[in-house]
């Protein structure tokens, strides 16, 4: 266990290697845009994990990964550890664009919620699919556990930082969420654009009377869809230089983001690097 | 020949070499008066080092054993000991302190407002301290100003008791950690474990009882020779094969049958988690039942009675205290279980005795939520207090379980 652990430590610092961890977001992301760079670059070996959000901080704190994936911003408390850990507050780069879809089984009639109506059923006030405009059958929720960003974004942003209503399933991952609402016509439950299959996006409306908009390219870029985030990489500043840059910066050129395109929504031409 | 409390004590004046005739009686190898022919390194007439460091070798091995548990108990108790001694605030009842104003307040003062120690504060420079005040700032204006914020909800009240928070219009208990106000109530998730560990044994131990008493005392001989290796092959599956079996096809069937609403619950992770306790029950079941004297059978028998009539009335009372320790040992293993709960049980935190709703377990939250908890912090401390409890409860049951099993050796055995 020692040797492990003493190759562990000579693999991070040996030149040309990059650690990635972090989001499960991200993840799967993450490691094509590592293999894209590793093929064009073979010098370089990169390893990516997941984890968490609050796992790729944690890990950027102790100083054991270069990169640290985000599917959030950085909280005060964590940069405050940061600044202990290494002196500096970790630089921070948007790297694509995310819109959280909210997903329905095919079956529901619903097509089209208001942000005050997913959040009333998302706390537990709306309780029947009837409230809101569908068939009398009772709201399955499904959520996320919370050690998600996802988790945490929706809570923030749509639910305004009300509680989640006890009785929401939390599933470990958006590809679980997928699948259980699609075998469950009563189900709700939100999360990344890049998993749908079997089941349907509903359209988010600011108020009653504004137009239902999709989650789309076009409606994240241009932010017409309220529900809609960056991604991000997080680096120690003092590590953002060689190697580890060059790659943050092809994360952020036209080529990098031809990538994100495959599973989320690339970045708008002024965050780009050229 | 004296015979004294079970051993065979030769005279004392005998021959030196009488003592190491064999007798069907147990001989007393170490016994003081053989003048130490026994002791240290010697074995009868010759010194045997070699015997020895293996001796102390397997000694040291099992001590070692007994010593990582005690080390795991340990660590996983100071992490969570600033729960038991009440050490935990997260109440937020800081006054912002403008970064202007840096100067103006002392060193101490200015290390209670950051969270910092003595050390930490004395490596940062000018520069540094400035950049931290302003993250401060940032964090104390983006607060929730809700009332909850002055609670500290990390005390044993809003662990056990109700409490009414903003926006709930009864007193409810919710864990719910990952909010601008932490919630840490853990009776959902006790009533969660309960309810699952309840439903597996109510399932599983019917079933490897039966199992048991069929096998030890009512099978032919070639079943039972197929039938133990392949009831016992169910122990070899690992967890989490049964909890993705669980996830995608027992919940689809067990939902098609019964129509709840839920499609995870703690029915369905009751009855994964029954077929990981199955193997358990069995084996020891079996075991305890095997152990009862067959004299015993025999005058059932040869009294008139049936083979299941000896096996219901006279053999599993027999085996009563084997069959406890065995459904205790089983209590130990579902309520310990993680990855089968995780998957499907659904993850609810609420308190509901009601089966077909969903649960959260006390194992599922530690392996979902440990990755996130900042360390060190509230969230952190709780988890390790949850692992503590676990801990606690299945070493307790083991240990009942254990002493259960002496017991019974010893009063089939003739021992008072």
């Amino acid at each position: 266990m020692v040797m492990a652990a003493g190759l562990a430590s000579l693999e991070t610092s040996h030149a040309g290697n990059i650690t990635v961890t972090g989001s499960d977001t991200l993840v799967v992301l993450a490691q094509k845009w590592a293999e894209v760079y590793m093929s064009k670059h073979p010098e370089v070996k990169i390893q990516v994990s997941g984890g968490g959000s609050g796992v790729g901080f944690a890990a950027l704190q102790k100083q054991s990964t270069d990169i640290a994936d985000a599917s959030r911003s950085i909280k005060p408390a964590e940069k405050i550890s940061c600044v202990k850990a290494f002196g500096k507050v970790p630089t921070e780069y948007k790297v694509a664009l995310d819109g959280l879809s909210v997903y329905v089984n095919d079956s529901n009639p619903v097509k089209e919620l208001t942000e005050e109506q997913l959040a009333d059923i998302f706390t537990g006030k709306v309780t029947s699919w009837k409230e809101v405009g569908g068939k009398d059958l009772p709201i399955t929720v499904y959520s996320r556990e919370n050690s998600s960003g996802s988790y945490e974004f929706f809570k923030e942003h749509v639910l305004k930082g009300k509680d989640f209503l006890a009785s929401a399933q939390t599933m470990p991952g958006t590809a679980a969420v997928v699948q259980s609402i699609a075998s469950d016509p009563k189900g709700i439950g939100y999360g990344g654009a890049a998993y749908g299959g079997g089941v349907k996006a509903l359209g988010v409306k600011k108020d009653a009377n504004s137009k239902a908009i999709q989650p789309s390219e076009q409606t994240v870029l241009d932010h017409t869809y309220p529900i809609w985030r960056y991604l991000y990489n997080y680096v120690n500043p003092d590590l953002d230089k060689g190697d580890v840059a060059a790659y943050l910066k092809w994360i952020r050129s036209d080529e990098g983001q031809k990538v994100a395109k495959e599973f989320y929504y690339p970045l708008p031409e002024d965050l780009r690097t050229k | 020949m004296k015979y004294a409390g079970g051993r065979v004590v030769r005279n004392p004046s005998a021959r030196p070499f009488e003592f190491m005739a064999p007798t069907t009686n147990q001989i007393a190898l170490n016994a003081p008066d053989t003048a130490g022919r026994w002791k240290g390194m010697r074995r009868g007439h010759h010194w045997r080092p070699f015997e020895w460091l293996v001796e102390k070798g397997i000694l040291l091995v099992s001590l070692s054993a007994i010593l990582m548990i005690l080390l795991i108990f340990l660590f996983v108790g100071r992490e969570a000991l600033p729960v038991f001694l009440d050490g935990l605030n997260t109440a937020n009842a800081q006054k912002v302190i403008p970064v202007e104003d840096m100067d103006k307040h002392s060193a101490a003062e200015l290390q209670a407002y950051l969270g910092l120690t003595p050390q930490e504060y004395a490596k940062m420079d000018a520069q540094t301290r400035h950049t931290v005040m302003e993250i401060k700032l940032e964090e104390l204006e983006g607060a929730s100003q809700d009332k909850d914020t002055q609670v500290n909800t990390a005390s044993w009240r809003y662990m056990l008791f109700p409490y009414q928070w903003t926006g709930y219009s009864t007193p409810v208990y919710i864990w719910q950690p990952v909010s601008d106000i932490q919630k840490y109530n853990i009776v959902p998730l006790v009533i969660g474990s309960l309810k699952a560990t309840l439903v597996a044994l109510l399932f599983s131990v019917p079933l490897s009882l039966g199992a048991a008493i069929y096998v030890s005392q009512l099978a032919q001989s070639r079943m039972r020779e197929w039938l133990k290796p392949g009831i016992e092959l169910l122990a070899g599956i690992p967890s989490v094969v049964l909890g993705f079996f669980a996830l995608i096809v027992l919940a689809s069937v067990l939902q098609a049958v019964f129509h709840y609403q839920s499609r995870l619950n703690a029915f369905v992770a009751g009855i994964a988690l029954g077929l990981t306790t199955i193997p358990v029950i069995f084996t020891i079941a079996e075991d305890a039942l095997t152990s009862v004297p067959r004299s015993y059978t025999q005058a059932a028998l040869a009294l008139g009675s049936s083979k299941w009539q000896a096996a219901w009335k006279i053999v599993l009372p027999a085996a009563i205290p084997g069959v406890f320790a065995a459904v205790v040992l089983g209590f130990g293993r579902a309520i310990g279980e993680t990855m089968v709960v995780l998957m499907s049980s659904g993850n609810a935190s609420i308190v509901s005795w009601h089966i077909f709703d969903s649960t959260r377990t006390l194992t599922a939250t530690i392996a979902a939520e440990t990755a996130e908890a900042v360390q060190g912090g509230a969230h952190y401390r709780i988890l390790f207090m949850l692992g503590t409890l676990l801990f606690v409860v299945t070493f307790v049951s083991n240990l009942v379980a254990g002493l259960v099993i002496t017991r019974l050796k010893w009063k089939l055995g003739g021992k008072r």
